[in-house]
């Protein structure tokens, strides 16, 4: 079995049809709406930014703001390791100027509720 | 016991009861063939093109509650087939397809007659399959025919690559299934159905809408007692009609964009709504805003709940098969004394009754032309309302619903959905295999009887013998009505030039054809028609071109918006 977190957006009519037609799926077993109480959300996003000269000390401090992590270095290149919402993952692509952003690659949100909520199937 | 993969389908069948297979053959589905050639329990009907092979299941199922099962091979098999296959799902008809596909080792190479059956149906099926190992061949083919038939019911596709018939396996039918993700809740819920009877004992002006969930549960009889106990108005829509009596004095007639002016108008003023097995869909209420009203209470039963406040929020839901919760409700009333409020019921039905008096479908009978109306009214009185009746899409499939009175469900067959235009005929040969004997009429459209007028051939094969009601009106004739309504009468391309004579087309075939062009002869020549018990007869009825579809509400109108025939 599976388990995928969707992101959409629309009005709650929208939503709960959208709830409805996941649910009408023969192979679905449960859907549930995180968004109807607390939850987490993380998404993993690897960058690969231009790292020469003076923009390389300034793009180790840009990774260290954002509490990214350097995986793999070149003399021009830096691989930068990103974890959080996806707005946060996009603050951090807009903080930089485009020339410098060589490659990205981002997972797409995986949530999961806050406290005690469990999904059970 | 081991077996091919061919076998196994083939005993599949055999074992779900299955009599007719509608198919068409083809290289992928070889194997197939074989196995059915060697047998004879499951009877296979040759078609001319696969739509054909599906609306003939498709008919067969929706007039006998039967799962339909069609067979058809690989690429064009499968692409001919889908107009079928999503007919069948707009109106949730259990069907099982069977499609061959090339070998497992061939797949995604642009092998001949290859396509991605799987994902070229998957927005059309209930659910499909493509089977990777024989091994899995029976347990799938079960699933198909369980899936098809429960919960909302539709269409399911199996799909088999030809090795996968040629392999073996050991075989073993399962008797039940079940599937960990797939449980459709069938019982109602207690309260709600508690509450909903108390909304309709306080009622002072109610309104009874049943749709085509009550054909497909077998619910007829459920709706006919609750409708009578309670003394409401009952309206029908396209595919619910039968499905409460057409002739009882408590149906108002279809409901929606070609419904009666007292169906709308009960609709639109009604203090509580109970819909039954309908989805409020465009052509029923063409305008959800227009149709709100905050002192109206609506209670929806329905066996999906994502056809539940989808277009028209509903007040009262009750999720489950519509025969069990319309039982739930009966047992409630009829243990107790309380009934409906007699004066407030009586001064609503002199309401509906001074509705009734605009007499919305009435025609010119004095014309010197033939009117399609008239063709239908005395189709209805010479098979005295007990033909099976199925029909295109278009004006005649309009005047078949609102002239022809279905008493009885599974009588009344057509594409309310999808609106298929070419259903009517295949459909009709379906509907007369599985009911022998029975009077089966096609009342189509030189336009719609065009688009599978090919299965004329498979009729002569099997000896079908359905009488085509043909209202020849040399138009597109609901394209023209929109084009004269809302197009300022230009009639793009909605006339057809060099119609073939079909008189002749029809003999050519094998069967009889009758061209009808006067009044006076229409009921002679329908007479003559159901006369002849064992041969196909066409009737060519040349009618009245200028003739509209009333009464009327344009797209995204509300229900009392309409257009009627003396506003013209």
């Amino acid at each position: 079995m599976s388990r995928m977190t969707i992101v959409t957006a629309g009005s709650d009519d929208v939503v709960e049809q959208i709830t409805k037609q996941l649910n009408k799926l023969v192979e679905v077993v449960k859907v549930i709406d995180l968004t109807d109480g607390n939850h987490i959300e993380r998404e993993l996003m690897l960058v690969k930014v231009r790292a020469a000269g003076k923009d390389r000390e300034e793009m180790k401090r840009l990774a260290d703001i954002f509490r990214g992590s350097i995986l793999d270095v070149t003399d021009k290149s830096y691989t930068i390791e990103l974890t959080g919402t996806g707005s946060k993952l996009d603050a951090f692509l807009q903080a930089m100027e485009p020339g410098m952003i060589l490659e990205t690659v981002r997972t797409g949100a995986s949530g999961i509720g806050r406290g005690e909520r469990i999904l059970r199937v | 016991m081991q077996l091919t993969g061919a076998e196994i389908v083939i005993r599949c069948l055999q074992e779900e009861g299955v009599e007719y297979v509608f198919g068409y053959p083809g290289g992928a589905a070889l194997n197939i063939y074989d196995e059915l050639f060697k047998q004879d329990k499951v009877k296979h009907v040759l078609v001319r093109h696969e739509q054909g092979a599906v609306h003939a299941a498709d008919g067969y199922s929706r007039s006998s509650h039967k799962v339909g099962v069609a067979l058809v091979t690989s690429g064009p098999g499968v692409t001919n087939a889908v107009t079928g296959i999503a007919t069948a799902y707009m109106d949730s008809v259990p069907l099982v397809i069977i499609t061959g596909q090339v070998p497992t080792h061939a797949i995604g190479q642009d092998a001949f007659q290859e396509c991605d059956t799987v994902g070229i149906t998957r927005p059309c099926v209930k659910h499909n399959f493509l089977v990777k190992d024989a091994k899995d061949l029976a347990v799938t083919i079960k699933k198909a025919f369980y899936l098809a038939a429960t919960g909302r019911p539709g269409p399911v596709l199996v799909d088999i690559p030809k090795d996968i018939t040629q392999a073996r396996a050991e075989f073993s039918y399962p008797k039940t299934v079940s599937l960990r993700s797939y449980n459709p809740v069938t019982k109602g819920h207690a309260g709600q159905i508690k509450k909903a009877v108390q909304l309709l004992l306080d009622a002072k002006r109610p309104m009874v809408y049943a749709g085509g969930g009550v054909i497909l549960n077998n619910a007829s009889p459920q709706l006919t007692r609750l409708v009578r106990l309670l003394g409401f108005p009952c309206t029908n829509t396209l595919m619910g009609l039968g499905g409460f009596p057409g002739t009882d004095p408590q149906f108002t007639g279809m409901l929606g964009m070609h419904g009666t002016f007292e169906s709308n108008m009960a609709m639109q003023n009604c203090d509580v709504l109970l819909a039954i097995g309908a989805r409020f869909d465009d052509r029923v209420i063409g305008n959800p805003a227009h149709y709100f009203r905050s002192d109206r209470r609506i209670i929806h039963i329905d066996i999906d709940p994502s056809s539940i406040s989808k277009r028209v929020k509903v007040d009262v839901p009750i999720v489950g098969y519509v025969a069990d919760v319309m039982d739930e409700m009966l047992k409630i009333i009829e243990s107790s004394n309380v009934r409906p409020d007699a004066a407030a019921l009586k001064s609503w039905w002199g309401e509906i009754k001074e509705w009734q008096r605009k007499d919305c479908l009435k025609y010119d009978r004095k014309s010197n032309l033939i009117k399609p109306q008239y063709v239908i009214e005395k189709l209805y009185e010479i098979t005295k309302g007990d033909a099976f009746v199925t029909s295109d899409v278009g004006q005649h499939q309009m005047w078949a619903a609102q002239y022809y009175k279905f008493d009885k469900p599974r009588r009344w067959i057509n594409s309310g959905g999808l609106g298929t235009m070419g259903f009517g005929l295949p459909a009709a040969m379906g509907v007369q295999l599985v009911n022998p004997g029975a009077t089966v009429a096609c009342v189509t459209g030189e336009a719609s009887i065009q688009m599978c007028i090919q299965e004329l051939s498979t009729c002569k094969q099997y000896h079908l013998p359905i009488k085509i009601v043909n209202l020849n009106n040399r138009y597109m004739g609901m394209v023209r009505q929109w084009q004269e309504f809302f197009y300022g009468n230009r009639y793009a391309e909605s006339y057809m030039d060099a119609l073939p004579d079909f008189v002749k087309l029809s003999e050519a075939y094998g069967h009889v054809g009758l061209k009808i062009e006067k009044p006076n002869d229409v009921e002679g020549a329908l007479k003559e028609a159901f006369k002849q018990k064992e041969r196909l007869v066409f009737l060519d009825f040349i009618t009245d071109q200028a003739e509209n579809v009333f009464p009327m509400i344009p797209g995204g109108k509300g229900l009392t918006e309409m257009i009627l025939a003396e506003e013209l």
